[in-house]
């Protein structure tokens, strides 16, 4: 058996190994296995896809034509209890157009053992959610003879969240400028200006004041904890990647956001790449088209192949063609053949849009071998 | 038969910038006066319209190459302009290198040690020509350069430059004109070009600032001839004779010595032209417009956007021998055939050249002539000459024909031709197909290919294409005829399947304890186009099964679950099972006849290919069809007429529902509904509600369906040929819940939808839930409810088909050079390996059950054997 492993380890994908191991009853003769990896090995190479298929073109039309179909309504509700996120094809076209801010980031934060159990959920969602001071409220008083502000807290809000107030506090002071912020005894925090602050100042303040971050992650506006299978999982509205990964009691192996910026610069391309894999996936699925994986993959790589993410626009994919015909054919033609002309490009002919422009058969498919056929001298005995 | 010309192959395009040197070694003629034709309307030399231009009149020869009409691809010509003026197209970039360079010296603004080290960082970027970060590096040196306010070479003070648009240089708020630009730019070292991206050879920047302007030639601006004998110039001729007239009147002042606000002011008006020229959309200026006040079309429209030269000439082709009407369905045909109407036939060709083996075949054809049908209309001799066939020249030519000339004949059954239905969105709509041609107008196709055109029957129009070489026969044949494409390549299932009536009928045939006699048995077959009757059994009566097998391969083994597997498992007629090409039992439903799955015509495609694969659907098809023929197959209202029963469960139904919206919305009222992390109660409410009213229309469904009176409208959704229990439900029971936005409906009035309702009313009906039955008929609220939906929907598809298109040009213009190499990596146009095995496994999806490789398949076989 090892013989034949080896033998075919070159010929056939690992995966199409494993998967004849693992489905072979475990008697069997060396005799049919090898007759085995022959059929699947003669299956496998008349399945291979042939030399000048232009894979790019049919990944593209198997894209853009179901997304004819797709509906157009923007927000889909995936259950009851889960996160507003775009989907069908406004996502598709976010995805694909490599956006920087996206309409609806979300991140699904998976968690680690003792956590995921759901027993201090709620704690643990509160830790991630961006919090105002506004929650934490209960009363703001204006000492007028001292120019202070005191700000009683909800004690019993903080208790519940196993919150020290002191955190409040520091966080209270790194946002305000030129205050300082004082902890009194019972949840009683004093603000006070630096210098000689006037009144007027102080009343602003205090409307400022409850809107100040002051608890969790900025930039997370809502977490839903969900129920998957046997854990529990947090999915955000609002994304900040960089810092929930920060968090010790997350899960860095499978939190993930939808965000293929945010992934791309935490992890790199590689991530980036599956990120725009299973976002395309889920939008598909979502609608209900069926689409092979390879289109996906392809879309993908064209999009990173260049280390960063590309959008398939003209500042994107198209801006790079070596092509200058190429480019011309897409969009803003005259300014790219502006460019063209100052720096003396040269447009070798090589993609398929020059050579129909031009007349030519095109170097893909039936037009890529060139075949030179020597002519025998018919007089030749 | 040797062929006069050579075969050239354009290898590669050079861009640059032409300067007024090269501008008048192109020419052919100069142009000095805006006069077009003189009295005897013969064009003027000297003018625009010179006849060393090129030929645009038929019958006249091109003075300076010497050919006619169409042959001759014009010439430039040139004008030599009074005073330079910008061309407005290089603008930005003059104001670019002005700043960046001394006003004194010329030369870059950059320190001698700086110029050093850049140079030497370009080396090493081109050794590995990576033109991306010399065009980063590029624009870093063009920021630091404009910055310097004192030239380190001279030291002379630098002034800023700036554009006062559209095309006035201010220094120092005082207005530098084109003469001074162009001699600072003149004096600008090469080295020094070269370091901000601007390729010297091709490019000298003073060429932006024209003193020569290159003439069209006729070719691309023809007159053209009115019925009243009037020429009609094109926009570009007119804008052209604009600029040779200030031209002129410009020279003239200057050799008169005019005050120099003349010449200023005319100098202005000649800039103003030569830009309108270039482009008549320059944000500050008024456009150029007719005598009618419509603006003219110059260069830049010419080329830009979809009708430009660019999409419209270059990337767009156009075809001869293609012919287009409207369609119809013929099932008779088979599904790899087209029908071609008679008149078509005669007008569409086919060149094949005479050998000795087929020189009788052949001239057959010429004999019958251009009007009687299988005839000829053209013959080719080997020189290249055509000639029409008439019936004076028919005897003529009959006795000149020999081996070697090529007949041009009419279009015969079994051609091949492309077939093509547009929007082309994937591969499958353009498919080779197989002449039949027909009496009638109308191009004829077998309904099972309508999915794959997604073409319907009222009214749609498709076109047809006729190769016309062998190389375009072949690739047709091979590459794009209907059995190869029956395999999707976007998820590996068929695309073609049995559809409709197709289904129904097999469906009913293959129900156990269906019976025919014999002879109809016979009678049905024969009517597929069956001649041996040896495979049905010689029996009185035969069942619907087994006439079914008579189609099938005699070898044929296939398992495969129906819809009814779902249900009823048990069921022995739940599951298809068919040995040695007889079935056994299971009936044939969508899950193995229909389109996207069709496991059982995937299998038949699989192990006997695609020739008997498409051989089998045509004649399954044509089965279903001649099976409802016999039986008749109708629909009607009472089809969805409900027992008793069942309407009492759909008002039970519709009561429980009503009660539990009561209880939510009584629950928010009292504010004790408890909101879902996350959101608000109302939002909760909303989403609960809709929850509901859904599940109240499913579960009617599924009432409706069970409690209907048996009928063919039942059966045509057992079977899936067509409907779902849904439809049913809406019909017979409850149209549901009508959804704007993805929510309920909530426009309208303040606080309420209609102003029948109460304010406030949160209740199911005053919210788009209709209750009534399309057949009972709706409510006045439920009526307009119902349109919101169906504006909803109509909008949703006016919006998303311009986006979806738009979606679909940029992923294959960003995709088209993909390919597949020798050495089985994806690379693109430039040789770059984009995937090191495509799919990261090799297989194509078309060629695989669905992208895999079925191991456990291919096990369990070997293991039987």
């Amino acid at each position: 058996m090892e013989k034949l492993l080896e033998k075919y380890s070159d010929k056939l994908p690992q995966k199409l190994i494993d998967e004849i191991v693992n489905n072979v009853p475990k008697n069997i003769t060396d005799k049919k296995l090898e007759s085995i990896f022959e059929a699947v090995y003669k299956e496998y190479s008349s399945s291979l896809a042939e030399p000048g298929e232009c894979v790019g073109v049919v990944s593209a039309e198997s894209i853009g034509e179901p997304s004819t179909q797709m509906t157009l309504d923007t927000f889909h509700l995936a259950g009851v209890a889960e996160v507003n996120v775009t989907t069908g094809l406004p996502r598709l076209i976010e995805i694909l157009d490599g956006r920087k801010n996206i309409s609806t980031p979300s991140v699904e934060i998976y968690l680690k053992e003792p956590h995921n159990k759901g027993t201090d959920i709620t704690k643990i969602a509160a830790q991630i959610r961006e919090t105002t001071l506004r929650s934490f409220l209960s009363e703001i008083n204006i000492d007028i003879t001292t120019n202070t502000l005191s700000v009683l807290l909800n004690k019993s809000k903080l208790e519940e969240l196993d919150l020290d107030y002191k955190i409040i506090a520091k966080n209270i002071e790194k946002a305000l400028k030129g205050y300082k912020v004082k902890c009194e005894d019972d949840y009683v925090l004093s603000i006070k200006h630096n210098k000689e602050g006037n009144l007027n100042d102080l009343y602003k303040l205090k409307e400022k004041l409850k809107e100040i971050y002051v608890y969790g992650i900025k930039g997370i506006k809502q977490v839903v904890p969900v129920k998957r299978d046997d854990e529990y999982v947090i999915v955000t509205a609002g994304s900040n990647f960089k810092e929930i990964i920060k968090l010790d009691f997350v899960d860095t192996f499978r939190t993930c956001s939808n965000d293929v910026f945010e992934m791309e610069e935490v992890f790199g391309i590689e991530a980036a790449r599956q990120v725009i894999i299973n976002q395309i996936m889920t939008v598909l699925e979502g609608q209900g088209i069926p689409l092979d994986v390879r289109h996906i993959l392809l879309v993908s790589d064209t999009m990173t192949m260049s280390g960063h993410v590309l959008g398939i626009n003209r500042y994107g994919i198209v801006k790079d063609k070596p092509s200058v015909l190429a480019r011309i054919s897409f969009e803003t033609p005259l300014k790219h053949l502006i460019e063209a002309a100052l720096s003396g490009e040269v447009d070798n002919l090589k993609s398929v849009i020059e050579n129909v422009m031009i007349n030519q058969p095109i170097p893909v498919g039936t037009g890529l071998p060139h075949l030179i056929t020597r002519i025998v001298n018919e007089k030749k005995p | 038969m040797e062929e006069t010309f050579t075969h050239k192959k354009i290898s590669s395009i050079k861009f640059g910038l032409m300067g007024p040197k090269i501008i008048k070694d192109m020419s052919s003629a100069k142009i000095v006066t805006p006069e077009l034709y003189d009295k005897e309307g013969y064009p003027v030399d000297g003018g625009l319209m010179d006849v060393r231009l090129g030929v645009i009149d038929p019958g006249l020869k091109c003075k300076t190459c010497g050919l006619k009409l169409k042959e001759c691809p014009g010439h430039f010509g040139y004008i030599e302009l009074a005073r330079p003026v910008v061309h407005i197209k290089f603008i930005d970039v003059v104001l670019d290198v002005l700043r960046m360079t001394c006003s004194s010296c010329s030369r870059l603004l950059l320190s001698d040690e700086k110029i050093a080290q850049v140079a030497k960082s370009f080396e090493k970027l081109s050794e590995i020509t990576d033109e991306k970060n010399q065009r980063i590096l590029v624009k870093k040196l063009i920021a630091e350069a404009k910055t310097l306010s004192k030239c380190p070479h001279c030291q002379a003070k630098q002034e800023k430059v700036k554009l006062e648009k559209p095309s006035t240089f201010l220094e120092n708020e005082k207005r530098i004109n084109p003469i001074e630009v162009r001699a600072r730019l003149e004096r600008i070292p090469d080295e020094d070009l070269n370091l901000i991206g601007i390729n010297s050879e091709v490019a000298r920047p003073e060429w932006m600032i024209l003193t020569v302007l290159p003439i069209p030639p006729v070719t691309m601006r023809p007159s053209i001839t009115l019925e009243t004998g009037e020429r009609s110039e094109d926009d570009l001729t007119h804008k052209l004779g604009d600029i040779v007239r200030i031209n002129q009147r410009l020279f003239e002042n200057i050799n008169a010595g005019a005050p120099e606000i003349i010449i200023e002011d005319l100098w202005d008006l000649l800039q103003y032209h030569v830009t309108t020229f270039f482009d008549n959309e320059v944000s500050q200026l008024p456009p150029a417009r007719h005598r009618s006040g419509q603006p003219l079309k110059t260069l830049t429209a010419r080329i830009k956007f979809k009708e430009g030269r660019i999409r419209h000439n270059l990337a767009g082709k156009r075809t001869n021998f293609s012919a287009r009407t409207v369609i119809g369905p013929d099932p008779k045909l088979e599904i790899n055939e087209v029908g071609v109407p008679r008149v078509f036939a005669m007008k569409l060709t086919v060149p094949e050249r005479i050998t000795t083996w087929n020189e009788q075949y052949l001239k057959a054809f010429v004999q019958k002539g251009p009007t009687d049908y299988p005839g000829a209309t053209y013959i080719v001799r080997p020189d290249g000459r055509r000639k029409k066939i008439t019936d004076e020249t028919k005897e003529q030519l009959l006795e000149e024909i020999q081996p070697g000339f090529i007949v041009e004949r009419h279009l015969l059954d079994g051609d091949v031709v492309l077939f093509n239905r547009q929007p082309s969105l994937h591969k499958m709509s353009m498919m080779c197909h197989r002449v039949r041609v027909l009496d009638g107008l109308t191009l004829r196709l077998n309904p099972a290919v309508c999915t794959p055109y997604n073409a319907d029957f009222d009214g749609d129009e498709m076109n047809l294409h006729v190769p016309q070489t062998e190389e375009a026969r072949a690739e047709a044949e091979i590459l794009m005829e209907v059995q190869t494409q029956i395999i999707s390549p976007r998820f590996g299932l068929s695309v073609i399947g049995g559809t409709q009536d197709a289904i129904s009928g097999n469906y009913l045939l293959t129900q156990e304890g269906y019976k025919v006699s014999y002879e109809t048995a016979v009678d049905i077959l024969m009517r597929l186009g069956l001649v041996d009757f040896s495979r049905l059994p010689k029996k009185k009566e035969v069942t619907g099964k087994e006439v079914f097998s008579v189609l099938l391969p005699e070898d044929l083994d296939f398992k495969s679950p129906n819809k009814l597997y779902k249900t009823e498992p048990e069921n022995p007629e739940s599951m298809v099972v068919i040995k040695k090409g007889q079935l056994k039992h299971g009936f044939m439903d969508s899950s193995n006849l229909g389109e996207g799955s069709g496991l059982l015509l995937r299998q038949i495609y699989k192990l006997y290919g695609p020739e008997k694969g498409v051989l089998f659907l045509g004649r399954v098809y044509r089965l279903g069809i001649e099976v409802l023929f016999i039986d008749g197959f109708t629909a009607g209202i009472s089809d969805i007429d409900l027992t008793q029963e069942g309407d009492d469960k759909i008002k039970s139904i519709l009561d429980k529902i009503d009660k539990e919206v009561l209880l939510l919305i009584k629950k928010f009222d009292d504010g004790k509904l408890e909101a879902l992390p996350g959101r608000t109660e109302e939002e909760t409410l909303e989403l609960k509600l809709l929850q509901l009213l859904n599940r109240a229309r499913n579960d009617a469904g599924a009432v409706a369906l069970d409690n209907t009176i048996y009928s063919n409208t039942i059966d045509m959704i057992k079977s899936g040929a067509r409907g779902s229990s849904i439809h049913i439900a809406q019909m017979s029971a409850l149209v549901g819940q009508q959804a704007v936005h993805g929510s309920r409906v909530n426009k309208g009035y303040n606080d309420r939808t209609l102003s029948c309702f109460k304010r406030g009313d949160k209740g199911s009906l005053a919210h788009g839930f209709i209750r009534s039955s399309f057949k009972d008929g709706m409510k006045p609220y439920e009526t307009f409810f119902m349109a919101m939906t169906g504006r909803d929907s109509l909008m949703d598809t006016a919006l998303r088909t311009p986006k979806s298109g738009y979606l679909y040009r940029r992923l294959a213009n960003a995709m088209q050079d993909l390919k597949i190499d020798y050495d089985f990596t994806v690379r693109d146009a430039s040789g770059k390996i984009v995937q090191f095995n495509y799919g990261e496994d090799g297989v194509a999806v078309a060629k695989s059950e669905g992208g895999h490789i079925n191991v456990k398949r291919i096990i369990s076989n070997i293991l039987e054997n």
